[in-house]
């Protein structure tokens, strides 16, 4: 009796629990793209870091390849030097910022273009936001054969399975179409974008940035690198997360110990 | 239950205080000394397990408020901020939307013991409407909170939820007008929202008073669903409650905490890490996962009217339990026959959750899955409306136990046999 | 069911301390984040820096500008405004610190270290009594006894290197840590 009553219990809660993943499962449904590639990264598992040099190269690629066209607006360059992320040094970050030109405030004169029409700009500091390629939404359009490139600050977050699926994407153009399926005129084919013809013209080459630290600069190497910088963007604070997670699990294996050994004896002479 | 206080102001102070506002004098009654059956069990511990969800959504939901942004411009943003700049902003935050899940899986689980053990039948039938009651307010509440971030599912979400006040024939769309203040969901829908959900939880709190006000007079039902006989049959709630609900309540903030530090985004949906967009609804809409059920009974009707209806009734249904089981016996450990159509109930939920989730052309061995859900949904109406009621009235009850002290203490043949 | 020896009473007395303990450590850990949050923001903190174009001030002018949220006021004094903050025998002074985010704490209150270009003052314009944005004094519209800024709030009347003379103000305004980066433009913070 006490048997079934436990494996009861125990239905219950894995109903319960199999109720709450299917939530998780909804989003995948009949979706036409492939299955993303099985890749691993350091930063997964309870256990997983960010890999500084894959970040600062993730960096590099962001900023030589991706920022052509998207935008990383929810990363300032102070956060660059930031414990967790990619910890260039404060100098470093500094030094980055200032070789990219954003929008200056108005002028004295209240202008905001320069004689020519230009947009002022100045050299960034380290409170400034990454700037973005366009203005806005309608030119980042224009510029793009009307598709709009998004944001990436969120896009591993903001897909399912998203580094899988931005690493699939990244080195996934170099398969064949299959005969049947006609890739309309300035789209391109990659099996793993929803309807498998995408905007975005093959991003990634071999060599097409050099390393600094003489790392290999391959599809799949600079695919990995960028993808682990756009999982920090997304989750930046991910490595304190984890950190104070196990933390708290150890105080609270503990107070659970105590509190077993606390309700055990109270109720020792009630059974 | 609640018989003459045991309260015995000692010092000077304690009398001068109780013979003014004598609130010592209540929590002494209602927690160290109230007399509790001695054989509850884990189930009965999430009364407090919840009560800890509300005081940790409400804590939370206050921090958040003082960072958020309730503007459709900037919501999105706002919360964002509160993820990468604010201090401890992201645990704040992973605690409150992961806090609404843990919320509703305690609330489920308090329901369905409720349910097993008939926690409902007389004289609780007032604190199970009030629970019910509480329900729709949480339902409410989480809802409002879900569009707060002002994702693509926030804003999608809010949109056909809203939506389905424009079946109610006649003037269906003047209130869906009135309830987004604009010609759809928009600022001042958010900023309505926003409102809302800060009220609620207060109101919830008022009626969750109510609802622990109603349980002190009759007291705990308890698994044998037997009444109190005589003193034996009890413990005081201090220490033997509160040590019990302490430790459940520790192991329940282990997988709060497992969810929160490991894998913050496992109730979320990806779709709303993007900024809401009015002019593309994403390929899924899926409601959070503690609202599936009802949405597959919604989506599983072919009419609109009827849908909404349908829905509406089966949380309104469970008001009525208490006059629709016409059995004499609470607890369904001495209802052979119930039990087995209760567990039915359980799996039916679960399917009905499963097919929410799935999209709407899914099929589950070769059946349309919509087919499965009108299948579970005549299951939900029928447990109540015709199995509560029948079963109550030919089924032979198993012999229930002279008392619960001689279940619990008496000869280990009546012990083993639970 | 009470039928505790004094043993057991102890041993069960060790538990409810410890659970309790332990208890309290967790809320106490649970508060600081909940506090902590209240806190100057990650972006409000990286806000330090302003640069500030101060060629078309004249003499005898202030103009007011914005630093981290609060009023910068940038002085450019006459030859008898300085003059007269100079003749000041600090001793004498209520506050007779130089209150100078760039020098050390004790530093006296000279015209000197108050500004370190004499035509230039440049201060945080809070009142130091209860956080008021005090007025200039001009030569068409004196404020005050001193020839400096008077609060109207409750009166503290400051010299013209920003010094407190009179009124509740305990203490001199402050000097925030600044640098020249030409003759015309400075940069604060």
């Amino acid at each position: 009796m006490r048997l079934t009553k436990l494996s009861r219990n125990l239905a219950i809660a894995l109903g319960l629990g199999l109720l709450a993943s299917t939530a998780a499962m909804a989003a995948e449904g009949a979706t036409a793209r492939h299955h993303v590639k099985e890749v691993e990264f350091e930063f997964e598992g309870p256990f997983g870091t960010y890999d500084r040099g894959a970040l600062q190269r993730g960096y590099q690629v962001y900023k030589e390849v991706c920022a052509a066209c998207h935008s990383l607006s929810y990363i300032a360059f102070r956060n660059l030097a930031d414990k967790g992320g990619p910890e260039f040094s404060e100098a470093q970050a500094r030094a980055l910022a200032a070789a990219v030109k954003v929008q200056a405030e108005p002028n004295d004169k209240g202008e905001t273009t320069d004689d020519a029409g230009a947009p002022l700009t100045r050299p960034a500091v380290l409170a400034d936001k990454l700037p973005s390629p366009f203005p806005n939404d309608n030119a980042a359009r224009a510029n793009n054969g009307g598709a709009l490139p998004p944001d990436l600050s969120l896009i591993a977050k903001a897909r399912m399975d998203g580094p899988h699926y931005v690493y699939s994407l990244l080195t996934g153009y170099d398969e064949k179409a299959p005969g049947s399926f006609h890739v309309p005129d300035g789209k391109y084919y990659n099996p793993y974008f929803e309807g498998w013809a995408i905007g975005m013209p093959k991003p990634l080459s071999n060599n097409g940035v050099t390393y600094s630290d003489g790392t290999k600069a391959t599809i799949e190497q600079q695919a990995h690198d960028v993808v682990t910088f756009l999982s920090w963007t997304a989750e930046p604070k991910m490595e304190d997360r984890k950190r104070m997670g196990f933390g708290v699990l150890i105080f609270l294996l503990a107070l659970a110990g105590i509190l077993f050994a606390a309700y055990r004896r109270v109720w020792k002479d009630a059974h | 239950m609640s018989g003459p206080s045991t309260y015995n102001p000692k010092s000077g102070l304690e009398k001068w205080i109780d013979s003014r506002l004598p609130l010592p004098r209540l929590m002494h009654d209602t927690i160290s000394t109230f007399p509790t059956p001695r054989n509850l069990n884990i189930w009965y511990t999430f009364g407090g397990i919840l009560t800890f969800c509300l005081a940790v959504q409400i804590v939370t939901g206050i921090v958040l408020a003082m960072h958020y942004v309730a503007s459709a411009n900037l919501a999105f943003n706002s919360v964002e901020a509160i993820m990468r700049d604010v201090n401890y902003g992201w645990l704040i935050r992973y605690v409150h939307a992961n806090g609404a899940s843990m919320f509703f899986l305690a609330v489920y689980i308090h329901m369905f013991r409720g349910l097993y053990y008939g926690s409902y039948k007389a004289p609780r039938e007032l604190i199970w409407i009030i629970g019910v009651l509480i329900y729709l307010l949480l339902m409410a509440t989480a809802f409002f909170g879900y569009v707060l971030p002002w994702g693509q599912m926030s804003f999608w979400g809010a949109t056909v939820i809203t939506n389905m006040f424009s079946a109610v024939p006649v003037v269906g769309q003047a209130i869906a007008t009135w309830l987004w203040g604009d010609f759809a969901v928009g600022d001042a829908t958010l900023n309505r929202f926003f409102s809302l959900h800060y009220l609620l939880p207060f109101i919830i709190a008022g009626v969750v008073g109510l609802h622990i006000w109603a349980l002190h007079v009759p007291g705990n039902n308890n698994p044998l669903g037997i009444d109190v006989k005589s003193p034996q049959d009890t413990v005081p709630f201090h220490p033997y409650y509160t040590v019990k609900d302490a430790f459940y309540l520790v192991c329940f903030v282990i997988l709060f905490a497992g969810f929160v530090f490991f894998e913050p985004d496992f109730f979320g949906n990806p779709d709303n890490y993007q900024p809401a967009n009015p002019l593309v609804t994403p390929p899924e809409i899926v409601p959070e996962w503690y609202l599936l059920p009802f949405y597959a009974m919604l989506r599983s009707i072919p009419d609109k009217l009827l849908g909404v209806i349908v829905m509406a009734g089966a949380i309104v249904t469970l008001v009525f339990i208490p006059w629709l089981d016409t059995s004499r016996v609470r607890s369904c450990r001495f209802r052979p026959l119930m039990k087995q159509f209760f567990w039915a109930f359980a799996v039916v939920c679960v399917i009905l959750g499963y097919c929410g989730a799935q999209s709407v052309e899914a099929t589950a061995f070769g059946v349309p899955l919509v087919w499965v859900a009108r299948i579970a949904t005549l299951y939900y109406f029928a447990y109540f409306w015709l199995i509560m009621p029948i079963i109550g009235l030919i089924e032979t009850p198993k012999k229930l136990p002279p008392s619960i002290a001689q279940s619990v203490l008496g000869d280990s043949a009546v012990t083993s046999a639970e | 069911m009470a039928a505790t020896t004094s043993d057991a009473g102890t041993r069960r007395d060790f538990l409810y301390v410890a659970s309790g303990a332990m208890g309290a450590v967790g809320v106490a850990a649970v508060a600081w984040p909940l506090i902590d949050q209240m806190n100057p923001s990650a972006a409000a903190l990286a806000l330090g820096t302003s640069e500030i174009e101060i060629a078309s001030i004249q003499s005898g002018q202030q103009i007011v500008f914005k630093h981290r949220g609060l009023p910068l006021f940038v002085r450019r004094r006459t030859p008898a405004e300085i003059a007269s903050a100079k003749a000041v025998d600090v001793n004498s002074l209520p506050d007779p610190l130089a209150r100078n985010a760039a020098l050390p704490d004790n530093t006296p209150a000279t015209d000197a270290s108050r500004a370190v270009k004499p035509e230039w003052l440049v201060l945080i314009g809070v009142c130091t009594h209860l956080g008021c944005t005090p007025t200039v004094s001009a030569a068409q519209q004196p404020q005050g006894e001193y020839g400096g800024w008077l609060c109207h709030c409750h009166g503290s009347a400051y010299d013209t290197a920003g010094r407190i003379r009179k009124g509740p103000a305990p203490s001199n305004l402050a000097v925030p840590a600044y640098t020249f980066m030409s003759d015309t433009r400075i940069k604060v913070g």
